[in-house]
């Protein structure tokens, strides 16, 4: 890890304008997890502890983010890397105001929003009534959604093998659960916007489109952040990286030099 | 690892090409020099309303999606809205008017709709608070995604169960106009009582899901303290007969007879049942109005303010 140390103090990307649109200034998030206690699991147990007064009697906390510091320019995009459960989707989380910090703080201009509508959607309703209920938890009016309807639809593809989009959504194949939801997500214009893996989603001809629809949402973006685990699309689409581990921001720098050092990394 | 506590804290700032006047300036500094604000911080009161006055659709279509969603995979789909709450009713007219032919006094005919009208009332009132208390701790996903303020979900919840409510008022009338109680003009006046009620529930609800986000143990003793409430409120029989009949003090029927749910129950009764034979057993403290309006006044904007007051720590888990 020494040899990293010397390439963060490297230039980062030209940020086009020096406007900053996200500040981390030190940003610890801790994770409460009930139910996870290592001790025994039976009920006299946790009563037996409960009895004693033991401190945090079945509460587990789990530090996911530790005193991670950035700043963000308008115009960039910036790639997440790290290996599963470094805290890459915890810290868009506390970025967008999702989820608190446990200390210091986040700063951002506007309301940045998280590319992520899956969980507003039910399962047992037509994804007509998705695409409303998602683009309504997004903030969006209805006449914007009943505006974008059929865009959103055809960008989908959903109806390309029948009348699909008037049948629950549990009778999707996954594929095109995941692309309808891309759909709805991808049809607002926003801030600062987050991507969490989505484009690893649907067949080649829908990720084409997708990776558009992300170039198009960037350029409309004040600031776009990615995080994935796919390089190349890291490579394609960011001209900076941060590299989580551990929940410590571990390199920040233009995306050749960090996606370098962690391809190293990783290959060992 | 010292080279992390290194990066964490020269990252912030360590924009080194081009110099930038911005280089000496602390995060806040910078923070402030460009008009950024804290994310997620909660917003002033007034403030959170209209942003919450904005989200009035998604409440709504929320709301509607749960209610659908609920019987969707059965064959006979949203007919079931009023089956259940039509079967539960009949369940009880088969055990107490039937087979035990028990009418605590009051004769069949009052007795049926005087126990049906008790029974949607509470469970109004019971089943939001149940889904109250799960409302934060049950959908983190969707407070992890999204931005929204958080008081749509119990809100939302509450609507949800306002809507269940009327599909078994439909089932109510029937079974009053079965027993021989004809509509009248004093039916107009549950408008006002399920509107006063449902912003007690929603008060209600918004104070549990806050305890319940902090503590989701809640939700396995509700529904105790839920029973216990049911048969202080008089659902199943004439409150004030039965503390009288076991010689409790004055003191006590006064105040159980003034609980919010033994108020809207008997004020629904007391529109709803006709005859006066009936209303010598439902039990109508003094001033019944002001103290429906006064519960509601508590229980809503007190329940509001409470949960407003935590609107940034939901979401931690």
């Amino acid at each position: 890890m020494a040899e990293q140390k010397t390439e963060q103090k490297e230039a980062l990307s030209v940020a086009s304008s020096q406007v900053p649109t996200v500040i981390a200034d030190d940003v610890h998030i801790v994770y409460r997890v009930y139910g996870g206690n290592t001790g025994r699991g039976s009920a006299t147990a946790a009563l037996n502890r409960l009895v004693r007064r033991k401190p945090d009697a079945g509460v587990r906390q789990v530090h996911a983010v530790r005193g991670v510091s950035f700043t963000a320019y308008r115009g960039e995009a910036i790639g997440l890397i790290g290996s599963n459960g470094s805290g890459k989707s915890t810290l868009l989380k506390a970025i967008a105001g999702l989820l608190p910090t446990e200390s210091g703080k986040v700063y951002t201009n506007g309301q940045p929003s998280l590319l992520g509508v899956n969980a507003a959607m039910m399962n047992d309703l037509t994804g007509e009534k998705n695409v409303m209920l998602g683009g309504l938890a997004m903030g969006m009016t209805r006449e914007q959604i009943r505006e974008r309807y059929q865009e959103i639809v055809d960008f989908s593809g959903i109806n390309e093998k029948g009348d699909f989009i008037t049948l629950p959504m549990r009778t999707y194949s996954s594929g095109m659960a995941a692309r309808l939801r891309f759909s709805i997500a991808a049809a607002k214009d926003h801030d600062v916007l987050m991507i969490d893996e989505a484009l690893a989603t649907g067949d080649r001809s829908f990720q084409k489109r997708s990776e558009a629809r992300v170039r198009e949402l960037r350029e409309q973006a004040g600031t776009v952040f990615l995080v994935s685990h796919n390089n190349r699309s890291i490579r394609d689409t960011c001209d900076r990286v941060l590299w989580l581990e551990h929940g410590r921001l571990l390199m920040d720098g233009p995306t050749d030099e960090v996606v370098r050092a962690y391809e190293k990394e990783t290959a060992r | 690892m010292s080279t992390v506590s290194e990066t964490t804290h020269d990252g912030a700032v360590a924009m080194s090409a081009p110099p930038s006047p911005d280089d000496g300036l602390a995060a806040a500094e910078l923070a402030a020099k460009y008009g950024l604000a804290v994310s997620g911080a909660r917003p002033g009161l007034a403030e959170y309303a209209r942003q919450l006055w904005d989200r009035r659709h998604f409440i709504v279509a929320f709301s509607r999606a749960k209610l659908t969603a609920q019987y969707s995979q059965a064959k006979l789909g949203q007919v079931w809205q009023v089956a259940t709450p039509l079967l539960n009713a009949t369940v009880y007219f088969l055990i107490f008017g039937e087979l035990m032919g028990q009418s605590k006094g009051m004769g069949i005919k009052t007795y049926i709709p005087f126990l049906i009208t008790g029974i949607f009332v509470f469970t109004f009132t019971q089943s939001s608070a149940m889904s109250g208390v799960r409302a934060i701790a049950g959908n983190l996903g969707l407070v992890r995604a999204l931005h929204f303020p958080r008081a749509a979900l119990p809100i939302s919840f509450a609507l949800q169960q306002l809507q269940q409510l009327l599909f078994s008022m439909i089932v109510l009338f029937a079974f009053l106009i079965g027993f021989g109680h004809v509509p009248q003009l004093s039916w107009l006046l549950i408008v006002p009582i399920l509107a006063l009620q449902f912003v007690f529930n929603t008060g209600l609800a918004m104070i549990l899901a806050r305890l319940g986000s902090k503590t989701p143990d809640l939700a396995q003793l509700l529904p105790f303290v839920l029973r216990t409430w049911m048969y202080a409120s008089g659902v199943m029989y004439s409150l004030v007969e039965a503390l009288k009949k076991a010689k409790s003090p004055g003191w006590l029927i006064d105040v159980l007879s003034a609980n919010p749910a033994a108020v809207f129950i008997n004020l629904m009764r007391d529109s709803l049942i006709t005859g006066h034979a009936a209303h010598k057993h439902i039990d109508l403290p003094p001033h019944v109005w002001a103290l429906a309006v006064g519960w509601t006044l508590l229980i809503g904007v007190g329940g509001f303010v409470f949960f407003w007051k935590a609107e940034e720590q939901y979401g931690r888990g």
